[in-house]
């Protein structure tokens, strides 16, 4: 039998299911290429490989935006740049209403909770802000504090692991030949300086990004393929939505097909990560779509709302895990 | 007061094109003052935002 008369699905049973190392480029871009009529398969595939490596437990997290706005970068998704006409106005959150935003997201059952600026990376007052946000919550409530504040210098990592917080976001959005499309203001490379730097302190790394900027599907595999050699501890897939005044604003929106079919690639590249559905789901997807991400590989939600755009209910989706007898990942489990 | 302009684009409110506005604003808070036009300072929690207009005050989600 020769190897091409093999499908990618079979292959990936072996290799990712049997022996949990993910699939390679090529392979993962067959995935997304798979016809229509192949979807469920990958989609059943990739839910029993998240629940052999990682098992049945959905992490839970909030996220909030401690600065918003204002942003100096050019990532042409973000409504957040400065550089855009976007309606976004800069805006900061103060330290109560920080710690009550920790505390009605741990009110979920939620285990984490991410708090993020729009920045290049911090400067002092950010950093200051942060040092007194998460003494604060700490003092308030018991949650997983992470953060995602840009790029960092070595010193703003070790002063975060001091601070107590666990794990650092940074996306690398898209893969490194689509990058210099989507920034223009910095690099890949920088951002995974960043990456590096946070994997060395012992914080955990979240890393992931959009999928939809306009990249091709061997672009999209490449992008799953290295963030497989940058091993995350989780991966937040974003599905663009389109925003007002940003260069990508009139972007059409992805096809749901391509979108399951990502999440299943995206799994079958990751075995064990924590593989977190984030912005973009209920526009791209639909009500119906948070069931079949969580039955497709998807093993970790954002509840409630996003940083500057809303979600759906906190409780829509804890009803949907009561109901999938999937369990909220618990705090002590995380610790 | 009167209502005068789309809380999504800032447009005048009785002009077309509201629709994709208002099917938006489902999963966004509103980013203008529908009085003044102003931008909001805009504050979103997982559950919940604040709008703020200077001249106008605050709206909320509840
Ligand atoms: S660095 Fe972050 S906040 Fe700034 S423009 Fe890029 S994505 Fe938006
Ligand atoms: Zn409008
Ligand atoms: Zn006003």
């Amino acid at each position: 039998m020769s190897t091409s008369s093999v499908s990618v699905l079979d292959r990936a049973r072996t290799r990712v299911l049997a022996e949990g190392q993910g699939l390679e480029e090529a392979d993962i871009l067959e995935v997304l290429r798979l016809p229509d009529s192949d979807i469920p398969a990958a989609l059943q595939l990739a839910h029993e490989v998240r629940m052999r490596w990682c098992g049945p437990e959905v992490e839970v997290e909030g996220i909030v935006s401690l600065k918003t706005g204002g942003c100096p970068e050019d990532c042409h998704f973000c409504s957040q740049s400065g550089l855009f006409s976007s309606p976004v106005r800069s805006v900061w959150l103060d330290i109560p209403s920080l710690v009550k935003a920790a505390q009605q997201t741990a009110a979920t059952g939620a285990s984490e909770f991410c708090i993020v600026a729009a920045v290049r990376g911090p400067d002092a007052k950010l950093m200051q802000q942060m040092r007194d946000g998460v003494k604060a919550i700490k003092e308030a409530v018991d949650i997983n504090v992470a953060a995602s504040l840009g790029m960092l210098s070595q010193e703003q990592v070790d002063d975060l692991v001091d601070m107590g917080v666990h794990r650092y976001n940074h996306n690398l959005e898209t893969c490194r030949s689509y990058f210099p499309n989507v920034v223009t203001t910095h690099s890949w490379e920088e951002r995974w300086g960043t990456l590096k730097m946070v994997r060395d302190s012992g914080m955990e790394v979240c890393c992931g990004g959009i999928i939809g900027l306009g990249e091709t599907l061997e672009q999209r595999a490449e992008f799953a393929a290295q963030l497989a050699e940058l091993q995350p501890d989780e991966v937040p897939l974003n599905f663009l939505n389109p925003r007002p005044g940003t260069p990508l604003g009139d972007q059409p929106l992805m096809d749901p097909k391509d979108a399951l079919r990502a999440i299943a690639a995206f799994r079958l590249a990751l075995p064990r990560t924590i593989l977190r559905y984030a912005g973009g789901r209920e526009l791209t997807l639909g009500d119906l779509g948070t069931r079949e991400g969580l039955l497709g590989g998807i093993n970790a939600v954002i509840v409630g709302n996003y940083l500057t755009t809303l979600g759906r209910p906190a409780t829509s989706d804890l009803e949907l895990l009561a109901e999938l007898k999937m369990p909220v990942k618990a705090l002590s489990a995380t610790l | 007061m009167e209502t005068t302009y789309c809380d999504r684009c800032g447009e005048p409110a009785d002009g077309d094109g509201h629709d994709g506005c208002q099917a938006a604003r489902e999963l966004e808070p509103p980013r203008f003052c529908t009085h003044c036009r102003r931008r909001m300072k805009v504050q979103v929690v997982p559950t919940g935002w604040t709008a703020t207009c200077v001249e106008h005050g605050t709206l909320t989600d509840r």
